[in-house]
């Protein structure tokens, strides 16, 4: 078993143009940085970008929103990026917003092998609009498909050679449901170590949902809102 | 007087009882957390996974890989997990988060909620917001009464909806207020605030219904 690649090129090196791609993160925190990095200089067009935020205007997804790379965001809050509103506003970017925890599930059903599901949130507003409806236990639910991509690109902490992934603190987010969910799931790591060399027992990620990993490098992990107590 | 954004976290911080898990969204739910009574403890719940949340670090203590669901570095408290956002959001539509707090643009009289966009100008997405009001067990929204003079507890909300019949509870800079099957029901009012000021304010239906005590902060 050999998935380990050399770096970010090589482990996006079939990524084509319109591909469907995942993203891991929130914020800026637990993003890919190399991978998004390799396919600004990869130049692919035409990506549909799946994430929960669209990063910030110099930084995370929205260096491949800057370079017109992104045809397609599906996403649940966007706030942090002027030139996300600035594209989408124009018609520029096409944009699907779904409610977080809708997000989160739709990615997580795809890697449990579950077409549909029924949730709450979003009955009676726009997100509704098109989908099935029905009612469980006296409240309505919409009907929510699972989110299908090309490609998972996710970041975690500390990795093996198995593809076992460990995140740190609020860096799991996106990442691990993603990680389950791609048709191939690229993992970069901060540290990469030999399988044997983690405790399974701290596995958050189990190495069979991912097929390339890499030690990733020059991570700047840029912090979006620095707060400190006085 | 009109409460300014403080006084609103801290009477709403008056809700919270002894062992809630509770869910603050962005802006003034998050100043509630400065407020929690003494002897209460309350386990905060940021859905970008970390239950347990703490106080923001100090210059020496930041972790970019430590943040909350605004984006801000945080800390987490002796007891605290993390998780990943579907592990999360079970949490949130499986009914298990007590209380969550959250800012609106609008409020309608059948307990409505709009606060994620504004068509053609504003477009930020709703985040964690439609999970959290279509599934919270009790929902208080913190928010200003009006704006310019134009009330934002309304008959019918005219912005894109976050969420149907959901809030609960509302505290304002003017008035704290539960929705009920009437419309808004009057139960306290900022502290020299007057009944009449607030029905002024109000264009849903309000219900006032004997002495209505000021608040106490």
């Amino acid at each position: 078993m050999n998935k380990v690649v050399k770096n970010a090129q090589e482990a996006i090196k079939d990524i084509q143009d319109n591909s469907t791609i995942m993203f891991g993160g929130f914020g800026l925190c637990g993003i890919p940085e190399n991978c998004i990095t390799a396919l600004k200089e990869k130049m692919v067009k035409n990506l549909v970008a799946i994430s929960n935020n669209c990063g910030v205007d110099d930084f995370g997804l929205g260096i491949l929103l800057k370079t017109r790379q992104i045809r397609k965001m599906i996403a649940s809050y966007v706030g942090e990026n002027a030139e996300f509103e600035r594209q989408m506003l124009s018609g520029e970017l096409e944009v699907e917003l779904n409610p977080q925890g809708t997000l989160a599930e739709r990615i997580r059903a795809t890697g449990a092998g579950i077409p549909a599901f029924f949730v709450p949130a979003g009955y009676g507003t726009e997100v509704g609009i098109g989908k099935e409806a029905r009612e469980f236990n006296g409240k309505m639910h919409l009907m929510e498909l699972a989110l299908h991509a090309d490609f998972a690109v996710v970041k975690a902490w500390k990795g093996d050679t198995h593809g076992n992934l460990i995140y740190k603190h609020t860096a799991a987010n996106f990442n691990n449901m993603m990680a389950m969910a791609g048709k191939i799931t690229i993992a970069e790591v901060e540290e990469l170590v030999p399988a044997g060399q983690l405790d399974p027992n701290q596995i958050h990620t189990p190495g069979i949902f991912v097929q390339r990993i890499f030690q990733g490098v020059n991570y700047e992990k840029r912090i979006e809102q620095l707060t400190v107590s006085k | 007087m009109a409460l300014d954004k403080n006084q609103i976290a801290k009477r709403i911080a008056q809700e919270l009882k002894d062992g809630y898990y509770v869910n603050l969204g962005i802006g003034i739910p998050t100043l509630v957390a400065n407020y929690v009574p003494e002897g209460i403890e309350v386990i905060l719940q940021s859905e970008n996974g970390l239950l347990g949340m703490g106080q923001f670090p100090t210059m020496e203590t930041v972790d970019a890989d430590l943040i909350n669901a605004g984006k801000q570095t945080v800390t987490y408290n002796p007891g605290a997990s993390f998780f990943d956002s579907a592990t999360s959001f079970a949490m949130i539509r499986g009914g298990h988060v007590d209380i969550t707090i959250l800012g609106a643009f609008e409020v309608s009289e059948t307990g409505d909620i709009s606060s994620w966009k504004v068509p053609g100008k504003m477009v930020k997405g709703m985040g964690g917001a439609m999970d959290l009001v279509a599934s919270a067990k009790n929902i208080i929204v913190a928010m200003q009464h009006s704006n310019k003079g134009q009330s934002k507890l309304l008959k019918k909300c005219t912005l894109p909806l976050t969420g149907v019949s959901c809030v609960k509870k509302i505290v304002t800079d003017l008035a704290v207020l539960d929705v009920t099957p009437n419309g808004f029901k009057l139960v306290e009012r900022a502290p020299g605030v007057s009944v009449e000021e607030i029905k002024s304010l109000t264009e849903g239906n309000l219900i006032i219904e004997g002495e209505i005590p000021e608040m106490k902060i």
